[in-house]
């Protein structure tokens, strides 16, 4: 029978089926942090069991870490304890546990790939929704909660229904200025948040065939906002030149195996799909969103639409708006801007600090703009130093802060003030979700860039054509 | 983590009819840094509950002493965003056991089912009509049935089905978790360990 992508890889990981009940599935790697895997650790404990693979599973500090002066002991009391137990945990079952200060920590979904813990034909699970992120891959990898991280140390399995699948084909090509945060923000926009729940996504078409493994990482990172439970993408040569001679990575004889399985790796030609769509890429706009959930985004040029031309948010429409400030019919364009983020597990790795550095070289910060940059990880930031973006960025005026998740949740002290405006290039545009009160509007590296120099909301071909 | 087992639950309920009500609303992230799952209840919907200043907003209906119960009523694509348990276990610790939508995201559902909490999903239409009986009567009684797979508001006698994995069914009408499971599969999961080509 004509398999998909997600059924090879899923069905190479089922250990036991019920019937009628969900599959017994294996986790070939799996990754925790501070903020979800406290209870998992205590249920062991409870239980009286220990992690049955501590092999398969890494720990990184990331949530709820200060991003300004790491090297000091973390302020905060609640903070320090959970990052105090991560590492206990950690050490306690064995686990690599990359702490704070530690020259491997990031962000979780950025740290992942960057030392091939991340490989085509996976699965990979974390508490995190984002988890997604992984899919760039090849791999089959979801957000859990912390009875099914529980789950995963006590056994490496987890138990789930096979999600329907979803393939989403862009063809063409991307207009200048257009990202693959870009691409991401229009396909939510255009299936809502939750239209793709209850599916697992396969991105294909020439789009994504020419975009970076940054980029590919963009885009599933976001599969979760329309709802469904992750995306995927063929791995191809640009994906096994990317994993090759990584510290994770199998190396020698395992890698040849392991090639030879990941060759398999591709959706059979006829295989069938429960849903299919397509979209031309070149129709595609810099987005930005203007409400408080990422389907409210639009092309930065356009106006933010009247409630009755948007399905299925009638009665929180409205309400969404009024905590945005905003009024049906607006254009975004010259909005005043008070904050910028540039970071997250979506857009914190180096590609975007280079698209954002290439926009700001040559001008300065908008006085009004508080602008926190914070690289993915660690290796993100050794980069951004030794590419010469840091001088760059010195220049026209910017910071770096250290890396973590800062702003993305506002777990920590890196928090938008009520009633301000903050262009993020993170995952989330929620009430408050930056900090009580914050107004968030999701956009790509080259627009926060953009808004970050000119202090309000700005269509950057403007600026690049300059 | 056990749970108090799932048979039938008669309660009238509280509505909160909005849409895509994500994790950040039911739990925001400030709230997570617990390293124990106590007293996540007292932060369920803590910025629609309260001031900034810490005082309650009359508004929101969890204020509002004429709804409670042991039902939540949601709109539809309840849940959405992160997959923190937090949310299910504040759901849970404010005293909930069920909440109705018309949709639910997958991971929230998903960690509900974890926890002994049941995730209910019936038709817009019934769902408007549950929000219009509580309006018109916040003493409106409900009755979920989970080995009939049927919830009902008992004064009209309105019926609709649901529907739940037998599997997840036979959990919560227990008290059982999947780890007791898994753990009973160890050998089977040991031996495929040793196959698998990553
Ligand atoms: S950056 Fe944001 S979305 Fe990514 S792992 Fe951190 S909190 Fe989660």
């Amino acid at each position: 029978m004509p398999k998909t992508l997600f059924d090879k890889v899923w069905d190479s990981h089922v250990v036991h089926q019920i019937k009628e009940g969900p599959d017994v599935l294996f986790i070939d790697r799996h990754m925790i942090h501070e903020v979800t895997s406290p209870v998992a650790f205590l249920g062991l404990k409870n239980r009286n069991i220990n992690v049955l693979y501590p092999e398969r599973t890494f720990a990184t500090a990331d949530h709820n870490t200060p991003t300004l002066n790491q090297h000091l002991p973390v302020q905060d009391p609640l903070s320090a304890n959970q990052l105090e137990t991560l590492e206990r945990n950690a050490l306690e079952h064995q686990i690599s546990y990359w702490g704070l200060g530690h020259e491997k920590n990031g962000i979780v979904h950025v740290v992942g790939p960057e030392y091939g813990i991340t490989l085509p034909g996976a699965t990979m699970v974390c508490g995190d929704s984002h988890t997604s992120t992984h899919g760039a891959f090849g791999a089959i990898a979801f957000g859990i909660g912390t009875s099914e991280v529980e789950m995963v140390l006590a056994s490496q399995c987890i138990m789930q229904p096979k999600p329907k699948k979803m393939r989403i084909t862009i063809t063409g090509q991307l207009q200048n200025g257009v990202s693959p945060k870009d691409v991401a923000l229009f396909i939510i926009s255009q299936l809502t948040t939750s239209g793709a729940t209850g599916y697992f996504v396969e991105y294909a078409g020439e789009v994504f065939e020419s975009m970076s493994m940054e980029g590919r990482m963009t885009v599933c990172n976001l599969s979760i906002e329309m709802g469904a439970r992750g995306g995927m993408i063929a791995p191809d040569q640009k994906t096994f030149e990317y994993i090759k001679g990584r510290e994770f990575t199998p190396q020698g004889v395992a890698w040849d195996k392991a090639m030879a399985y990941w060759s398999t790796l591709t959706s059979d030609s006829d295989a069938v799909f429960d849903k299919e769509i397509t979209f031309d890429g070149s129709r595609i706009e810099p987005m930005i969103t203007y409400g408080t959930n990422p389907g409210m985004g639009t092309g930065i040029t356009k106006k933010i639409p009247n409630a009755s031309s948007v399905e299925g948010a009638q009665t929180t429409y409205q309400k969404s708006l009024d905590y945005m400030g905003y009024h049906e019919g607006e254009t975004l364009l010259g909005k005043k801007i008070d904050y910028v983020f540039l970071g997250s597990c979506t857009n914190g790795r180096i590609e975007d600090f280079r698209a954002f550095t290439e926009l700001v070289k040559g001008r300065q910060r908008a006085k009004h703009v508080t602008a926190w940059l914070v690289p993915g990880s660690h290796k993100v930031l050794n980069a951004i130093k030794k590419e010469g973006l840091f001088d760059t960025l010195t220049q026209a005026g910017f910071e770096l802060r250290e890396p973590g998740c800062s702003a993305c949740l506002a777990m920590n002290d890196d928090k938008i003030p009520a009633g301000k405006y903050a262009v993020s290039t993170s995952n989330r545009n929620f009430e408050g979700r930056q900090g009580p009160g914050s107004r968030t509007l999701l956009a790509s590296p080259t627009v926060a860039a953009a808004a970050a120099v000119t202090g309000k909301v700005t269509d950057p071909r403007e600026l690049m054509n300059t | 983590m056990a749970y108090d087992k799932f048979t039938v639950l008669n309660s009238t309920a509280v509505p909160l009819p909005i849409e895509n009500v994500d994790t950040d609303q039911i739990i925001p992230a400030r709230f997570l840094k617990a390293t124990e799952r106590v007293g996540f209840g007292d932060n369920l919907f803590r910025d629609w509950r309260y001031k900034q200043d810490g005082t309650p907003k009359p508004d929101f209906v969890l204020n509002q002493g004429k709804y409670h119960g042991k039902i939540l009523v949601g709109g539809k694509n309840f849940g959405s965003g992160s997959s923190r348990e937090h949310a299910a276990w504040a759901v849970y610790d404010y005293g909930f056991r069920c909440v109705i939508s018309s949709f639910f995201a997958d991971i929230f559902r998903n960690n509900c089912l974890n926890i002994g909490v049941l995730p209910v999903q019936v038709s817009p239409e019934f769902l408007a009509e549950i929000f219009n009986a509580i309006k018109s009567n916040p003493q409106t009684e409900l009755e979920v049935n989970l080995g009939n797979q049927t919830v009902s508001l008992l004064k009209s006698g309105t019926t609709e089905s649901f529907h739940i994995n037998p599997y997840k069914k036979e959990n919560l009408q227990n008290g059982y978790d999947d780890i007791d499971y898994l753990l009973n599969l160890k050998e089977d999961i040991k031996g495929f360990a040793q196959n698998t080509p990553l």
